[in-house]
């Protein structure tokens, strides 16, 4: 079954300027927010069930209710734009064609957190989406649902859009308000937590887009309602980016209630693999989270079928299991090496690395090293051993979570693709003329029968 | 009487000690001393806001407190997490950390020139000592070292951006020194450098304390550059009338000639009183300034090796983190004569010399 939540009204044209938007029920969340207490909007929020969709999948009301309210601080919401996880792009669409539901989502919850200085942190890579945001600000200013009092309501609500500079660390919720502050994107140690101090020592949340933009939804249908969208702790509906071996890459919004393999397969989604080619591994989430083999993908290692949702795609730990992370989902068909995908991931977070703290600083680069020798047809087989013990260190040993974002994709390709990485150490020539191929990795496994 | 403050009762390596609230773990370990402290490359107690980067401090909390006994999750920075009531730490005793800490020291290593025989800060430098005790005899890294092109930030200091393993603790002096940011780091990730604002050459009066904070090599000395090793040079402390600073130097003589002047550094390496440049770099002469005594140096340290006054032996815990006395394998006297079983070497004060041996003989 397909949700429509926010996407409801992708197929209405001129959806994105205000006054299609406000025609098609546009801002009677807000409506009915204002008149709300603050406080109930929080606890509707907390019934829903709704989770960070940023990628860590924290539960939002309870980031809202942790806010602290010291007398006669200003408190902020910042929303997290800064979307650079590569395969996600989820953000980006929601910016580009529903300017306004964001909007919305923005001033009710400025509204519930008492925020009355509310910025947008947007990557710099967007710039013609600044554009469209400051518009669609401009167009609800004028309709009275931002500046002094908001309604009538004595509520003042300000919107800035604060582009960044290219950083992917600056998507890190404390290197974002360090950024925002005019600094070095640098991320801080915590605690204490933005909750208590972040922008300008502030109490401050920090939440990514599609998160604050769910927040109409739940307003409109009330939490509960929202809840029963979706399955167990995995509520509401999620928005995933789709991207490389499929016949219709895009922006899809699901329920989380399907089958992996539905979704790579049915043609209301991805429609399948180019040129019949087969499946041989997944990314689900967004770069950072354990590449997945096919035959773990659509059972996981009990033998029981994979849901796209936070709890069955993490089914079995990084073991045997992965991440719903922020939805990019990357598939990679039978022609795809992993050595050479791996090589780029560990490129990526090499260059990303802020470089404050050691591990993640000098572990990037050294395994990007390594991984380029492996590829090239230089590789030794200790390297493997060596690249295994260099994810180990870095991960959970750095300030922010860049260093297991950047371990996690090693340790997955060489927990589950070790054959790959052995074949291009023992076949150096060979390997720079063709791929490993599917080998092995969409057989069915031997699931043990439970007794 | 005013009510006494609440201590805190925090247990380190299995040595309880009680601190006030708001002690970090570092500086709770270091009131116990010896080797239950972890390293520290980049807190500096009196620089705010150091710390938290080079993660040689990691640690375990096995306990998080009385009220709350759950373990943390992730071995923490000891330099910036504070002590809860009850807490409880492993630093030597936790496998996790040994594993942790020899990544980490390798990691600073794979990119440090180790060109240790022709650096000044060698025989005082943190990561030297560092990878004496914690690191692995090889490494596993194959590649180019990391390079930078030279940068000439002044007349008095040398920035050798090689050897740096950007711990900020230069970025936060200079911070603290001047209103403007003139120095801070560029790039990011493992080409991040130090460097200063368009090429400036930093000219505040304190700026050269930048040196004695300096863990590494990366920032040292001109008017030392070369002179000499430290470990032939011996330190004494000594003060000079100064209207810009408190005066309180330690130099670095051999013989009458002063080869060195730098801040007072106490047994963590921490400078006790910021010096000005005029004390620092001109003032090379004895008669400018009044020697007291020879300075407090570690006798684990290569420059106690030239000098026997006043060296620091270092706390021995080891029966209180085992919990028992350490067993003996073998003792000395049992199967040798040579050394005079009755005479105790450990009474012998300075270098141990053929009389000490030949008495009574």
């Amino acid at each position: 079954m397909a949700a429509k939540v926010l996407l409801k009204n992708d197929h209405i044209e001129g959806i994105r300027y205000y006054d299609t938007y406000r025609k098609h029920g546009g801002y009677e969340a807000a409506e009915k927010a204002l008149k709300m207490a603050q406080a109930d909007i929080v606890e509707e929020v907390k019934k829903s069930g709704l989770r960070g969709r940023g990628g860590a999948g924290f539960p939002t009301g309870m980031k809202w209710s942790f806010l602290a309210k010291p007398d006669g601080v200003p408190r902020h919401l910042v929303c997290n734009a800064d979307e650079s996880e590569p395969g996600t792009f989820k953000d980006r669409y929601l910016m580009e064609f529903h300017p306004h539901i964001l909007i919305e989502g923005l001033l009710i919850s400025s509204f519930a957190l008492g925020s009355n200085a509310t910025y947008i942190y947007i990557r710099g890579e967007y710039a013609w989406i600044v554009n469209i945001l400051e518009e669609a600000i401009d167009e609800a200013k004028k309709a009275g649902w931002l500046g002094k009092n908001i309604q009538g309501t004595g509520f003042d609500c300000e919107i800035y859009v604060h582009r960044g500079a290219g950083a992917y660390i600056c998507g890190e919720e404390t290197a974002l308000i360090e950024s925002l502050e005019g600094k070095r994107g640098n991320p801080r140690m915590k605690p204490p937590f933005p909750a208590i101090q972040g922008l300008w020592m502030r109490p401050t949340v920090v939440n990514n887009v599609e998160t604050l933009a769910a927040v109409v939804p739940i307003i409109n249908m009330g939490g509960e309602e929202y809840a029963k969208i979706g399955v167990g702790r995995s509520t509401g509906s999620k928005l995933l980016s789709v991207c490389g071996n499929v016949n219709k890459p895009g922006v899809y919004e699901i329920d989380m209630t399907i089958s992996v393999e539905e979704f790579i397969y049915s043609d209301e989604y991805c429609g399948g693999i180019p040129n019949g080619k087969r499946l041989k591994a997944c990314i689900p989430g967004g770069s950072s989270v354990p590449i997945v083999p096919a035959n773990l993908l659509f059972k996981t290692a009990k033998g029981e079928t994979r849901y796209m949702n936070y709890e069955s795609l993490s089914d079995g730990g990084f073991a045997t299991g992965t991440m719903m992370g922020s939805g990019g989902f990357i598939v990679l068909d039978e022609d795809q090496c992993i050595v050479r995908h791996t090589m780029t991931l560990a490129r990526f977070y090499n260059h990303e690395s802020c470089g404050q703290c050691s591990p993640c600083r000098e572990g990037t680069g050294w395994m990007y090293k390594i991984l380029k020798n492996i590829e090239g047809g230089k590789g030794k087989m200790s390297d493997i051993g060596l690249l295994w013990d260099i994810q180990r260190r870095i991960e959970g040993n750095t300030i922010c979570p860049l260093g297991d974002a950047a371990a996690w994709p090693v340790a997955a390709a060489i927990r589950h693709f070790r054959d790959e990485f052995e074949w291009h150490v023992n076949n150096p020539e060979e390997s720079q003329r063709r791929n490993y191929g599917l080998a092995h990795y969409a057989d069915p496994i031997h699931v043990p029968a439970s007794a | 009487m005013s009510e006494p403050t609440p201590k805190f009762k925090v247990t380190v390596d299995n040595i309880s000690i009680e601190v006030a609230p708001g002690t970090t773990i570092l500086n709770a370990a270091r009131m116990i001393g010896g080797d239950v402290t972890p390293p520290a490359m980049c807190y500096y107690s009196k620089l705010p806001e150091s710390g938290g980067k080079c993660r040689t401090c990691l640690v375990e909390v096995s306990k998080g407190s009385e009220k709350d006994p759950r373990p943390m999750p992730k071995l923490v920075p000891s330099c910036r997490t504070t002590v809860m009531d009850g807490m409880e730490v492993k630093n030597i005793t936790s496998e996790k950390v040994i594993d942790a800490r020899k990544g980490i020291v390798e990691m600073l290593l794979i990119n440090h020139p180790l060109d240790c025989p022709v650096c000044d800060q060698a025989g005082e430098c943190d990561l030297q000592n560092l990878s004496y005790e914690h690191g692995t005899e090889k490494t596993r890294y194959e590649f180019p070292r990391r390079t930078f092109e030279k940068e000439d930030i002044g007349p008095h200091i040398q920035l050798h951006m090689t050897r740096c393993i950007l711990c900020y603790r230069c970025v936060y002096t200079a911070d603290q020194l001047t209103q403007k940011r003139e120095h801070g780091v560029l790039e990011r990730g493992d080409h991040s450098e130090i460097s200063t604002l368009l090429h400036k050459s930093l000219d505040n009066e304190f700026i050269g304390n930048v040196i004695d904070v300096c863990p590494v090599g990366a920032l040292t000395d001109k008017t030392f550059r070369f002179k000499n090793r430290v470990w032939f040079t011996k330190p004494v402390d000594a003060h000079c009338s100064c209207t810009k600073c408190s005066g309180k130097a330690r130099l670095w003589m051999r013989g009458e000639e002063v080869y060195r002047v730098t801040a007072r550094k106490n047994e963590w390496g921490e400078v006790e009183d910021w010096i000005c440049n005029e004390c620092r770099f001109e003032k090379k002469s004895a008669k400018d300034w009044v020697v007291e005594c020879p300075s407090k140096i570690k006798r684990s340290s290569v420059i106690a090796q030239g000098h026997y006054e006043n060296t620091v032996k270092t706390p021995v815990l080891i029966d209180k983190v085992i919990g028992k006395q350490p067993k003996l394998l073998m003792n000395i006297h049992d199967v040798s004569d040579v050394n005079r079983p009755e005479i105790e070497l450990s009474k012998i004060e300075g270098p141990a010399h053929s009389n000490d041996f030949n008495t009574g003989k």
